[in-house]
């Protein structure tokens, strides 16, 4: 496993020191607003001659994506990071990346979409993205954000999935406050990551190749078939880099994590740094006998439909928390795929939508104490008050 | 009626992902020459081999030998219109094509 070593690093300095150990051969980023101080730091350790990494800064995300696209395609390990609006302009093609197959990584900081304009943490960025064909990690804290940035590259680059992950942790919350976290040893991570060894490369002369072609009527359905494969597989490839990685580093990952969700019969579903709100508030009410947990799915693309149902099986109330609105009138994205999974199941809990801290709205203890104590009632009665609710917000 | 074609075809297990082509120069293959609606129509006795449409043609449609202008390659020549505009003596005129 090597050296371990704690040092105070904020969210994005975490990201910046596993792209240092990772090393990648290009990172093309745009340097300015809304791009993060992940690429800041990176650029740095590229000025004092730490990597050998290219460095490409670029006039806009857009083209930031493309010049990680023709890189990836040159063969290459690539990598960039963006967040909120950044993500939004890079759009046409994040697609264009993940159906062409290339194993690009790629940190997001978790910030709201304007408008108005608004800087601070919410999902909406990412949510807006589920369907472009990228993997999605979702982390809680510094330390899971840099030891899933190393995991990230292996996911991507694996044969039998060859998609792009996007790394995400919550704005400011997560990336701007300094929390001790671990690194592990430069060797450690190089040894974990392998040497990249590309599907092919547009610079191989003597094996020249086509990439991105028209691809009408004839084969891009059977290319499409393909990459949701490439997702499917990526259900059983990525539970396999996850042990690879606990027995480098002794460090446990999952599709999801629970907590306190073996006996529970209450629950409340969060991603990222709501999680480790919500978990002291699973202790405060355990300590008054309530069978309370918490469900945190770390990926959501591909959406871990068997392990999310397993850890909640048992449970007669259940709230899912988004930290976006899809704008559906039906609930936001993690809450309706939640609900649509339980649709196979011989029974399933009452289940209420609580959409909350958009725009960077905190979210206390006390509003998840609240939450726990109505699925308290609608447990023991088996009504729910109201479907969809909006949590934090002024009536 | 459209003609259903699809058991003839290689299916999503057998062919490379993402689109890939093994082997490159597939352009040359698709022939753009079809999407004319305007052909040009060279006036060889008034032509002076000048090259101003072989550097502005965006198809590379514009045939040569010996440094003469000789004709246009129909296979790839889109019907722009690039090539008459620039003639410095007019000698390139359009032709609606009748398909």
């Amino acid at each position: 496993m090597g050296n371990i070593k704690l040092v105070p690093f904020t969210g994005d300095q975490a990201v910046a020191y596993a792209m240092k150990q990772i090393e990648p051969d290009v990172v093309a980023a745009y340097p300015i607003t809304p791009q993060t101080e992940i690429v800041m730091g990176f650029s740095q350790y590229v000025a004092d001659g730490k990597v050998k990494t290219e460095m490409i800064p670029v006039e806009s995300e857009h083209s930031a994506m493309s010049a990680c696209v023709g890189a990836a395609a040159a063969g290459v390990r690539t990598m960039t990071a963006t967040s909120a609006n950044g993500l939004a302009l890079m759009w046409e093609i994040v697609y264009i990346a993940a159906s062409t197959r290339l194993p690009i990584v790629m940190p997001v900081v978790n910030r709201a979409l304007s408008g108005p304009i608004n800087i601070h943490c919410d999902h909406s960025d990412t949510m807006g993205a589920r369907d472009s064909g990228w993997i999605q990690i979702y982390c809680e804290n510094a330390q899971e954000v840099y030891e899933s940035t190393i995991i990230a590259v292996r996911i991507a680059e694996h044969r039998d999935v060859l998609l792009p992950v996007m790394v995400c942790q919550d704005g400011f919350i997560t990336s701007h406050a300094v929390e001790g976290v671990q690194l592990f040893d430069d060797k450690a991570v190089k040894d974990f990551i392998g040497e990249y060894k590309p599907r092919f490369s547009l610079l191989d002369v003597d094996k020249p190749s086509t990439v991105g072609p028209l691809d009408l009527q004839d084969f891009y359905f059977e290319h499409k078939r393909q990459q949701s494969q490439g997702m499917r597989n990526a259900l059983t490839a990525i539970p396999e880099i996850f042990n690879a990685f606990e027995k480098a580093f002794g460090k446990k990952h999952n599709l999801v994590d629970s907590y306190r969700l073996d006996d529970a019969e209450i629950a409340i579903c969060a991603l990222s740094s709501t999680a480790g709100t919500v978990r002291g508030v699973v202790d405060k009410l355990r300590k008054e006998g309530h069978k309370v947990g918490l469900l945190k799915p770390r990926v959501f693309r591909p959406f871990p439909k068997d392990a999310i149902m397993k850890s909640l099986s048992g449970v007669k109330a259940l709230a899912v928390f988004d930290r976006s609105e899809s704008f559906s009138s039906q609930g936001g994205p993690l809450f309706t795929e939640i609900e649509a999974a339980f649709y196979d199941e011989k029974s399933h809990p009452s289940i209420i939508n609580c959409i909350y801290g958009l725009g960077g709205r905190d979210i206390f203890e006390s509003d998840i104490e609240g939450v726990f104590r109505q699925l308290i009632d609608t447990a023991k009665t088996g009504k729910v008050k109201e479907k969809i609710q909006f949590i934090g917000v002024r009536e | 009626m459209a003609k259903d074609n699809r058991d003839k075809t290689k299916g999503w297990k057998d062919i490379p992902i993402g689109g890939l082509i093994e082997k490159g120069g597939t352009a040359k293959a698709y022939k753009t020459g079809e999407w004319r609606t305007f052909c040009p129509v060279r006036d060889e006795s008034k032509c002076i081999n000048c090259m101003i449409c072989w550097a502005y043609c965006p198809d590379s449609a514009i045939k040569t030998k010996d440094g003469k202008m000789t004709g246009f390659d129909l296979d790839y020549c889109k019907g722009c219109g690039i090539c008459a505009s620039v003639c410095p003596v007019k000698c390139i005129r359009m032709e609606k094509e009748n398909k």
